[in-house]
């Protein structure tokens, strides 16, 4: 081959691949769940949050997976747990629960820390700690964030209800239950949250799966000053 | 260059008398190359050994926060300093040789082959000798250190041999779970926290063990590391000294978030620790009548703690889905 | 301009008709009614996954808690495993055992000169050797650019560019690829060419096993990375359980491909160690060997021995994930602490094996480019396999934090600190080789000089971790991370790159561009100590390995380390550029023996005909004999001459009135 072939050749090669490398990267490695903004009214405004857990997302590429979702300030369902929130801002947040839950692996979650007076509203009422072992729905999940020290326990449905959800997003005349709890966000900063509930069903001590992706069930919560 | 080719006629001997003349004149070059390697060494040697111990010995990690810390700390200024005269003698030695010998230097000599150039039974025995009694001085060194510092804050599995002496000790269990760490303190009711806060001036027995995969305890300014097994108790002693804050983060990749798994403690002064643990025992109570009784491991019930990959046949929602309960039989209510 | 060039002693070449030679000789077969490439091993492994990965559905669809488990991690598996036998198929690897058990007479072999050899199944050692070459350099640049994402990542403690998930999918990824490259990238391209030369050998002892371990090197490479397409797996290169039993099916990529690589690893190295010992020429006696062949030697004992263990660990993961057996999970009779153990009972020997072929490297350039004999040649020797013999009883050194049995800590910690005396011995091997010497400073010479500068600092940081206490602040931290990095990057490396510009005139027939080398060599030896050196201050601070996140004032030192970890990736470049430009873009042909070495793989001419010799050698003594007068020959080579020693450099060879040659 003479030498502008060769060289032709290797150039060729090299396109190929650096441009498979460049898709593998683009389509396999960057992608993430979107950022959610939510943005104060005025400085220093309480910001209001709709937040919900679902048994089953319906669609995407695991369909059964539980998931949370977060409906943006336009009102908008949106499947990401990746939430821009402003510093030192109080966050009410109003969460409906349609997952069925069970006895907690450790009850240490079953009490609710971290939020503003120290308890949560579960479909009005106020509590502080939840049994979950009582023979009752138990606890489907739990919204914390570590670093935080914040969580709260997510009660469960009864499973064999017949209008339980079925994919995502959920309407509240399924079966739900509804919690509410404030907190106030720190200074800026990168802060993860997850549920401390083992709900990845199917896969060893329940942490797999949903638990162990990053837009179901534990996200970031973006602090921006 | 005349020592060493052979300028003179005699084919057969003068390869020997060149190399013996070699040696003759270079015994003194030989005897001058070694003497000024090893002066050279000497002298950085001991600057290097000198400037560390005075400028970076007292703050070398972790810290003094504890027994372990500055046993550990101390250790390491040890090690580092025989790992100083080894690393200057080596890099010295180099030097030396790509400074003194390289082919574009001018009036190197040639290189002299034969059998005193392939062995030198003293050089050999002497590197081997040395170098072993190195090893071994460290071996002792690191042992004996092992056995006086109760262990040295490292994990010594559930049948620790290294314990140590003082007669009061306070017990805190560590939980690994993904993804964080919670402390359980048994003489204190045994209720569980997020928050890690222990006493100044006394000795610690941590217990980890974890719920689910491999995690690692590691509490940088204490100097404890331990790895929290499933189903297993792993113990590490430490002594606190002095009072400060200290960070604890996961050090064994356990999914997801293992980046984020950490969380800060502190040692306060005896009385406030005091403070704080019976307070929160009562803010908690009817918490802690809901878990499992204290125990060195727990093992959560198959159905529900194992997410369900394994099939067992046991009811989802009966009570017996409590850690540490024994699968099949009723927890009574609290 | 080289020495050879001046030298009388040209070794004259009859005309090369090849010899009558009887039996396999090591080369391919005829091809029958279809050929078979790159191409046809691609098309047969694509169909073999699909087969397979049906056949598992079709396993599983009769047992709901298999297929309704949130990972049915069967079907991939099976299409794995099938697809690697389909591309072993597809190439033509298997075809010999094939046609045997059938009854078929094997077809007749031809030497096949076209440049398409590299791309079809070939027994012929150098052919293997140069396949080696380049599937280690795919691997090398694949794990590089991932080291390059995970630099990036960690440039700050807050914002990221990647989610946790997939960030720790790819530090698993690029801990894997290199540790997968790594345990072949010196007895793979450079043990199997220049073996059976330096030893006076045609062949090696089992020519397909040879090339049947480099497509199971290249089939192991395409199983690793498909885990990036399935999504990943968070274990990182260590795979501890039971994390691994609860990740999705990406584990399986990581579990199929160490058990497919294992395969490679172990036929090579039975291969290369029965040529070694079987297969030397007469005269060669032990203390004759090369001491790059010593290190081979060694490092084939490890890679038999220890790698089968891997494939049982292996074994038991996949079926812990694909049939619920519970070998690594504590909760149903199992043991977490199984893996740990079996993991390290082969990875400890598995980095010997990472080591011992660089110091092998390092001891065979270094009397070429200083003009002396290799100083206590049976000292490197015994060294290498003492290090190999101890290799076996260091592996709990890993577990020393993780409450194993408290008073084995003492005995691994002796254990430990023992291997680093024979460890050593490369370094009096090298200094006494470079007293008194003559330093040509080409390039191979200063990557050698670059190893021993590297694998002090990695040796003695290993040290700190040995020891018990000091390894309770040490381990799981970027300073284990700093040190591994030392040893295997600074010094295995390192020394491939230095026997890649030493050998490849000679496996090629054509030079590299000097210029370039040395830009090259400057820029990765500056780079990667300033790259990897602040990680001993960062995992001293208290940062542990594989985190997204990290304390805010460890961002300064990240930073820097990121930096030059960029420039370090740029220089590879470099190299690239220099080797395809100078191999196949414009290349200058490489004299028989550019270095003036006394090595009998330089005695033959370029390119080597596909019998090595035209006679085989007589061995009279070792290839060290520089600066002596009256030294032994090295060896007869029949009509090519005699290979003598003497007095090797110009200069002194002008005052030497004895005629050079014999």
């Amino acid at each position: 081959m003479s030498f502008g072939g060769r060289l032709t050749a290797v150039l060729g090669l090299l396109v190929v691949v650096i441009g498979f490398a460049v898709w593998g990267v683009i389509s396999f490695l960057l992608p993430q769940p979107s950022t959610v903004v939510f943005t104060a009214s005025s400085p220093g405004a309480p910001i209001d949050m709709t937040v919900q857990t679902v048994p089953a997302i319906g669609f995407g590429f695991q369909p059964v997976w539980v998931s949370y979702l977060v409906q943006n300030q336009q009102g908008q369902w949106i499947h990401s747990t990746v939430w821009q929130l402003p510093a030192h801002t109080r966050i009410n947040v109003t969460l409906d629960q349609y997952d069925s839950g069970s006895p907690l692996r450790n009850q240490n979650w079953g009490r609710v820390q971290g939020t503003i007076g120290g308890h949560a509203l579960y479909n009005g009422k106020p509590f502080s700690y939840y049994d979950s072992n009582t023979g009752n729905n138990g606890v489907g999940h739990t919204f914390t964030v570590p670093a935080l020290n914040l969580s709260v326990p997510l009660i469960g449905v009864n499973g064999n209800a017949t209008n339980t959800c079925g994919a995502a997003p959920c309407t509240t005349n399924f079966a739900h239950n509804t919690m509410k709890f404030s907190f106030v966000t720190p200074g800026a900063g990168s802060y993860n949250w997850q549920c401390f509930v083992p709900c990845g069903g199917g896969y060893l001590y329940g942490n797999g799966g949903p638990m162990s992706t990053l837009g179901y069930m534990g996200g970031f919560l973006d602090v921006v000053a | 260059m005349s020592e060493t080719s052979g300028t003179t006629d005699d084919q057969g001997t003068e390869p020997a008398s060149s190399a013996s003349d070699a040696s003759a004149p270079a015994a003194g070059g030989q005897t001058r190359h070694m003497w000024r390697i090893v002066t050279i060494w000497l002298v950085l040697a001991i600057i290097a050994d000198v400037l560390f111990y005075t400028l970076v010995g007292p703050h070398v990690p972790p810290g003094t926060m504890t027994s372990s810390a500055s046993d550990n700390q101390f250790d390491f200024n040890i090690l580092l300093m025989v790992a100083l005269p080894v690393l200057v003698a080596v890099w010295v030695y180099l030097a030396y040789c790509i400074i003194t010998w390289r082919a574009s230097r001018a009036g190197v000599p040639e290189p002299v082959g034969g059998p005193a150039a392939r062995t030198n039974l003293g050089v050999q025995v002497g590197w081997i000798v040395t170098t072993t009694v190195l090893v071994l001085g460290l071996f002792i060194f690191g042992t004996v250190r092992l056995i006086t510092g109760a262990g040295s804050g490292g994990g010594e599995g559930p049948n620790p041999i290294w314990t140590p002496t003082s007669a009061h000790i306070l017990p805190v269990q560590v939980i690994g779970q993904q993804w964080k760490f919670t402390y359980r303190y048994p003489t204190f009711g045994g209720f569980e926290t997020s928050q890690l806060v222990l006493p100044v001036d006394t000795t610690i027995e941590f217990h980890v063990t974890s719920l689910d995969v491999i995690h690692s305890f590691w509490a940088y300014q204490l100097s404890v590391k331990a790895d929290a097994n499933p189903g297993q108790d792993n113990v590490a002693f430490t002594t606190t000294r002095q009072t400060g804050n200290f960070t604890v983060r996961c050090s064994e990749l356990c999914g997801i978030w293992h980046g984020a798994m950490f969380n800060y403690g502190r040692v306060e002064s005896k009385s406030s620790f005091e403070d704080w643990a019976t307070s929160t025992q009562q803010l908690t109570a009817k918490n802690t009548a809901l878990l499992p009784p204290y125990a060195l491991t727990y093992t959560p019930d198959a159905n529900n703690a194992d997410g369900g990959y394994y099939p067992d046949n046991v009811d989802p929602y009966s009570n017996a889905e409590v850690y540490g309960a024994t699968p099949g039989k009723p927890t009574p209510p609290a | 301009m080289t020495l050879a060039a001046e030298r009388e002693t040209e070794v004259v070449y009859p005309d090369p008709t090849p010899p009558v030679l009887g039996g396999f000789q090591g080369l391919p077969s005829r091809p029958g009614w279809f050929s078979q490439h790159l191409g046809t091993a691609v098309a047969l492994a694509a169909g073999g996954y699909l087969l397979g990965h049906w056949i598992g559905n079709w396993m599983t669809s009769g047992y709901p808690n298999v297929a309704l488990a949130g990972v049915n991690a069967v079907p991939v598996t099976a299409g794995l495993i099938a697809g690697v036998i389909g591309w072993l198929l597809g190439i033509g690897a298997l075809n010999y055992p094939l046609a045997k058990i059938v009854g078929m007479e094997p077809r007749p072999e031809y030497e096949s000169t076209s440049w398409t050899k590299y791309l079809r199944y070939s027994a012929d050692h150098k052919v293997v050797g140069l396949q080696y070459v380049v599937g280690v350099l795919g691997f090398l640049f694949t794990g590089g650019l991932l080291a390059m994402a995970i630099r990036t990542e960690l440039l700050s403690p807050t914002s990221h560019i990647f989610g946790p998930g997939t960030y720790i999918s790819i530090v698993s990824e690029h801990g894997t690829v290199m540790m997968m490259m790594a345990t072949s990238v010196i007895v793979g391209p450079l043990g199997n060419w220049l073996v059976p030369l330096m030893i006076g050998a045609r062949r090696t002892a089992f020519p397909r096993v040879e090339a049947f371990s480099f497509w199971c090197f290249t089939a192991g490479y395409l199983v690793i990375l498909s885990a990036l397409f399935y999504g990943g797996f968070p274990t990182g290169w260590t795979g501890y359980a039971p994390l691994q039993t609860q990740a999705g099916v990406g584990m399986m990529s990581y579990l199929v491909g160490f058990a497919v690589i294992g395969m490679g690893m172990m036929t090579a190295g039975l291969n290369l160690a029965v040529t070694i010992i079987n297969y030397r020429a007469p005269g060669m006696t032990w203390s004759r060997i090369p001491i790059f062949v010593w290190s081979i030697l060694a490092t084939c004992a490890l890679l038999t021995l220890a790698t089968p263990t891997l494939i049982a660990a292996g074994l038991f993961g996949i079926l812990d994930h694909t049939a619920q057996t519970a070998f690594y999970v504590t909760e149903h009779g199992g043991s977490s602490f199984l893996w740990q153990n079996l993991f390290w009972f082969f990875g400890h020997p598995e980095v010997y094996i990472m080591a011992l072929p660089g110091f092998g490297i390092v001891a065979e350039l270094l009397p070429v480019f200083t003009r002396k004999p290799l100083f206590a040649y049976k000292v490197a020797a015994a060294g290498m396999v003492g290090v190999a013999l101890l290799s076996f009883f260091v592996w709990q050194h890993h577990l020393f934090q993780s409450g194993i049995n408290p008073d084995m800590r003492p005995l691994f910690m002796l254990t430990t600190e023992l291997i680093s005396i024979p460890t050593g011995f490369i370094f009096l091997v090298g200094m006494g080789t470079l007293y008194k010497a003559k330093i040509r400073f080409e390039v191979p010479m200063l990557f050698c000089l670059a190893v021993f500068f590297n694998f002090l600092i990695g040796g003695v940081t290993g040290v700190f971790l040995s020891d018990v206490p000091v390894n309770v602040t040490v381990h799981g931290s970027f300073f284990v991370l700093a040190h591994f990095h030392y040893t295997i990057m600074g010094g295995l490396i390192f020394a491939f790159f230095g026997g890649l510009y030493y050998w490849l005139p000679k496996m090629t027939g054509k030079t590299l561009n000097k210029k370039l080398g040395k830009i090259h060599f400057w820029l990765m030896f500056i780079f990667f100590n300033l790259t990897f050196f602040p990680m001993f201050l960062i995992g001293l601070l208290g940062q542990p390995r594989r985190v997204f996140e990290y304390a805010h004032n460890l961002q300064g030192l990240n930073d820097f380390a990121s930096i030059s970890s960029f420039v370090l990736g740029a220089s590879f470049l470099v190299f690239v550029a220099n080797f395809v430009w100078s191999i196949f873009i414009k290349p200058t042909p490489s004299p028989a023996n550019p270095w003036d070495s006394l090595g009998l793989e330089w005695q033959t001419p370029t390119p080597v005909p596909y019998y090595n010799f035209e006679r085989i050698p007589v061995v009279l003594s070792d290839p060290y004999h520089y600066g002596e007068y009256d030294a032994p020959a090295v060896a007869d080579l029949g009509e090519g001459g005699l290979v003598t020693a003497g007095a090797s450099s110009p200069a002194s060879e002008a005052e030497d009135p004895r005629p050079p040659a014999q």
